[in-house]
């Protein structure tokens, strides 16, 4: 009925006239849901993936671990081969948990700081070029990184660690042995390169978009440069930088090719940061996985589907917390 | 503490684009000053000179001298920091800082400077809402936040702001076209009454209003689309909507063309 | 109206404070450069990172003490923040720097198209010569197969999203996308890795494409939504009342209008999945061989040839691995700099 009417009505703007008619005719019910069909079928088919990951995970998962005859959270020790076989993500937990943490303290204030450059400080002319210098940080895939941070980083940190062990090295965390930098520091310094450009990006677009009219409001007070960013664009800001540092945090917590190149692995928690040793969820499952038998695998998955479950949370609270900040704005503005 | 302002041959400009042109003019303390025109003319611009917001925009820049009292804003060794303290300004759209409190947005300028007690600080806040006659509509909700109220009240919760830090002068930038009526008026009688103190120059599009609330009103325009915005002539209100010494004024304002 | 001259009471000025020149902060910068590398030089210290944090620390101190005493607190505190902006650019500019500098210095001494057109067939990795071919081709492969299934499904969903999304299937997308899009690489290729555990298969190319396949799709569908969005409505209704029906609105209105930026979006990740190493550590395996089959048996991968050669630990093979790290960069670049232009080809032209 509708489309007879359609077809009466006189034929509009002459070239797509004949189109239209036989458009009209009725043959455009299959092909809209065809189209239709295919579009939410690929979106089905995501859901259908991210299910099929968690389920697929969590099977393999659970054929190791009841054989496991450790504690999965708690043993110290990764040794799938023995018989029974004994492995437990307590080292991984804490070594993954330690170098992102790491990461964040490093990137963070760097990376705001940086976004603040490019939105405030530095001179017009240059922000475009910087902004796009950024970009290709981003660009570069994470395994150059890890070249690069087990050839050229290591080897430059030994006068910072043998600093680091002079001046704080009674504190514990800071105490060194000597030997080569392959430790949950330069792990962490080199997470933290690699996690700048996004919460840079982030925390630049959030900044961009603080209205001219606040920081206006600030200025005609007679505040400073860095009194217009504390009353204006920080406070405006604030949730956009944590939810981009949890992106940031994301991406930190599963990298994978970085840290198998830089850290020199050991089943075991250190309490010094600079001392080589201990070892990350993705970097394990890298390192050990070609020797691993079958049954070395499937645990292997099992820290992994602990890596999924972590990741997942951290980057479901950052979408909620821009999700949330998009209906605050969204009421005063 | 009301200042005068002395602008002789001021030009400003947005990068290579000549904004303004060669404006001098007097503003007399403790009165109102209108700038009257149409779009694009400048007033605004002008206004933003006044207290060296213009050059905060990429490109902006100006040549010429504004005096306040006797010392040149453009001088050598002049702070912009320090004029803007001193010559307060009201924008077109009220914008409380939206994170802050009522309290919070009217200390924020006495809080930059860092020298208060606490018991002074709320006694200026309070002095300065009153004068901005909102003290009776907020005394109550100090601590909610300023974006929670109407425009009408935000804009003079701004006023407020801009007060509190005791300005010698203070410039409006057609601080009503955003407000309904009843607001535009509480508005007026603001200004009436804040001319007792303040040096205010206001920017207005509504020649009603600038014949309400000025003193002495200047007319600007500019010869063509992209020509710089000129002062075509400046003085008592009363003369320039009665009987204006240029015609393009009377033609302005009997509302001829612009 | 009034006399105004009688309220000209002098007092002092307000305006005027006490400004450190233009020159200072460079001053200050250049000064603590020296001062750094002076102390490190009397104290021994060989490391640069050294030497440039002492002057970092130098700068900002010396920054605050300097505007603290010939200014005001407030000024210091301005030009400390200035400073400490400007050190962070720095310290991220350095990393790059050097990541890029020693890439190219390295990598320029073997790379050749000896190098590109070589596999590393009979070569041990202690010996020079020997190239990365291989891996080019599964790279290629790979990425490629990757993009012919996570492009379509991508667009599809974006478009699903955007024309058709209302009510809980679509936001449960919506939601998954944002989830997805942080599934880090490995956890990827531990799911295609689940798989091919159940039907005992062996390593090979098309696995690897699947896992980054997984990887590619959200960021596909976030960059091709955000594309859509951008078709204004009006345009859409134009076509619909029209009588068009709206799929074909959709092919022939809405994709041709996005089409520039869909495309860069897909570039982009691209580039992106081009230098994933985990999943196809896990799944492809890796080869010496030349194998141009990626449905059966262990292939190669660039950035995958890069990790095996950096683990082998002999010079040699580090030299090949940096060359292979140049091309690497220099491909993604390249897929970068394209995708760039053709956005800004084919961006709407705005009146600015």
């Amino acid at each position: 009925m509708d489309t007879q009417q359609i077809a009466d009505a006189p034929p509009p703007t002459p070239p797509s006239a004949a189109e239209q008619k036989r458009a009209a005719r009725g043959a455009t019910r299959p092909g809209d849901r065809i189209f239709l069909g295919l579009s939410r079928g690929s979106g089905i088919l995501l859901l259908v993936i991210m299910a099929a990951i968690a389920g697929f995970l969590t099977y393999r998962a659970v054929l190791a671990i009841s054989k496991d005859h450790g504690n999965f959270l708690t043993t110290l020790d990764w040794n799938t081969g023995a018989n029974p076989p004994v492995f437990g993500i307590a080292v991984l937990a804490y070594g993954t948990v330690v170098s992102s943490i790491i990461a964040m303290v490093i990137a963070v204030p760097v990376a705001v700081a940086i976004a603040l450059f490019l939105t405030h400080y530095a001179p017009r002319r240059l922000r475009g070029p910087i902004a796009y210098v950024i970009d290709l940080l981003a660009a570069v895939p994470s395994i150059v990184y890890g070249l690069w941070g087990a050839l050229v980083l290591v080897p430059n940190l030994n006068g910072l660690f043998g600093w680091l062990n002079d001046y704080l090295g009674w504190t514990g965390i800071f105490s060194w042995q000597g030997g080569a930098a392959r430790s949950m520091l330069t792990v962490g310094i080199l997470l933290a390169i690699m996690i700048l450009p996004i919460i840079t990006n982030v925390s630049r677009e959030v900044f961009r978009q603080v209205p001219q009219m606040h920081e206006e409001a600030a200025l005609a007070l007679g505040a400073t440069r860095w009194e217009v960013i504390r009353m204006s664009v920080l406070p405006f800001g604030r949730s956009g930088v944590i939810s981009a540092s949890m992106l940031g945090l994301g991406r930190a917590l599963g990298e994978t090719m970085a840290v198998a190149t830089v850290l020199s692995p050991d089943f075991l928690i250190h309490g010094s940061l600079l001392n080589p040793g201990g070892g990350t969820f993705a970097q394990n499952i890298a390192s050990k996985f070609s020797e691993a038998t079958e049954f070395g695998r499937d645990a292997l998955i099992a820290s992994g589907l602990v890596l999924f479950v972590i990741t997942l949370l951290v980057n479901g609270a950052a979408r909620a917390i821009i999700a949330r900040r998009k209906e605050y704005s969204g009421a005063n503005a | 503490m009301a200042k005068r302002i002395d602008v002789s041959g001021l030009t400003a400009y947005y990068g290579s684009h000549k904004a303004i042109e060669d404006i001098s003019m007097t503003v007399e303390p403790r009165s109102v000053t209108a700038f009257i025109g149409p779009s694009g003319c400048g007033k605004s611009t002008f206004l933003r000179t006044l207290n060296r917001m213009h050059e905060v925009t990429s490109g902006g820049r100006v040549e010429g001298k504004v005096l306040l009292d006797d010392e040149d804003l453009y001088g050598t060794g002049i702070d912009p920091v320090s004029v803007r303290r001193e010559v307060g300004m009201v924008f077109q759209r009220p914008n409380p800082f939206p994170t802050m409190s009522i309290f919070d947005n009217v200390a924020a300028g006495l809080r930059l400077n860092g020298s208060y007690k606490k018991s002074e600080l709320a006694d200026v806040v309070e002095r300065s809402l009153k004068g901005a006659n909102l003290w009776n509509e907020v005394k109550d909700r100090l601590n909610k936040p300023g974006s929670g109220l109407s425009g009408g009240q935000q804009q003079r919760l701004c006023i407020a702001r801009a007060i509190a830090v005791e300005p010698n002068v203070l410039l409006m930038d057609e601080p009503c076209s955003a407000l309904d009526p009843i607001s535009t008026l509480a508005i007026e009688d603001l200004i009436g009454e804040l001319k007792e103190r303040f040096t205010i120059v206001i920017v207005t599009h509504n020649m009603q209003q600038a014949a309400r609330v000025s003193d002495r009103t200047a007319f600007f325009n500019l010869a063509a689309v992209g020509q710089p915005g000129k002062l075509i002539e400046i003085d008592e209100t009363e003369r320039i909507f009665s009987n204006p010494s240029v015609q393009a004024t009377e033609d302005y304002i009997s509302g001829r063309f612009g | 109206m009034s006399t105004a001259s009688s309220l000209t009471a002098k007092h002092p000025s307000t305006l005027r404070g006490a400004r450190l020149p233009k020159w200072a902060p460079w001053a200050i910068a250049a000064g603590s450069v020296a001062l750094g590398v002076g102390i490190s030089a009397a104290a021994g210290l060989h490391s640069n990172i050294q030497w440039a944090l002492i002057a970092a620390i130098l700068h900002v101190l010396g920054t605050y003490v300097i505007a603290a005493r010939v200014e005001n607190r407030r000024q210091a505190k301005d030009r400390v923040v200035t400073s400490l902006v400007w050190v962070a650019f720095l310290l991220a500019v350095v990393p790059l720097a050097s990541l890029v500098w020693s890439t190219v210095q390295r990598g320029v001494k073997v790379l050749d198209v000896y190098f590109l057109s070589h596999s590393m067939g009979v070569i041990a990795d202690s010996e020079p010569g020997g190239g990365i071919y291989h891996a080019i081709l599964g790279t290629l492969e790979q990425v490629g197969l990757a993009t012919l299934i996570a492009a379509p499904v991508g667009v599809l969903t974006a478009i699903y999203l955007v024309e058709y999304g209302r009510g809980n299937l679509a936001r449960a997308v919506t939601f998954f996308v944002d989830v997805m899009t942080g599934i880090p690489s490995i956890v990827a290729g531990l799911f295609i890795l689940s798989l091919m555990l159940m039907f005992d298969m062996e390593p090979f190319g098309f696995a690897g494409s699947l896992a980054l396949a997984i990887l590619m799709m959200p960021v596909v569908v976030r960059s091709t939504e955000e594309m859509l969005k951008l078709v204004p409505n009006e345009l859409r209704e134009a076509s619909l009342a029209l009588g068009v029906p709206k799929w074909r609105t959709i092919l022939k209105v809405v994709l041709p209008t996005s089409i520039g930026g869909i495309t860069t979006g897909i570039m982009l990740s691209i580039a992106r999945i081009a230098g994933e190493t985990a999943p196809v550590l896990l799944l492809v395996f890796g080869s010496k061989f030349i194998n141009a089959n990626p449905f059966e048996g262990a292939q190669a991968s660039l950035p995958l040839y890069i990790y095996q050669q950096y683990g082998s630990g002999e010079a040699t093979a580090y030299d090949r691995a940096w060359a292979a790290s140049l091309t690497l960069i220099a491909f993604v670049m390249i897929l970068n700099l394209v995708a760039r232009g053709i956005a800004r080809w084919k961006a709407p032209k705005t009146g600015r």
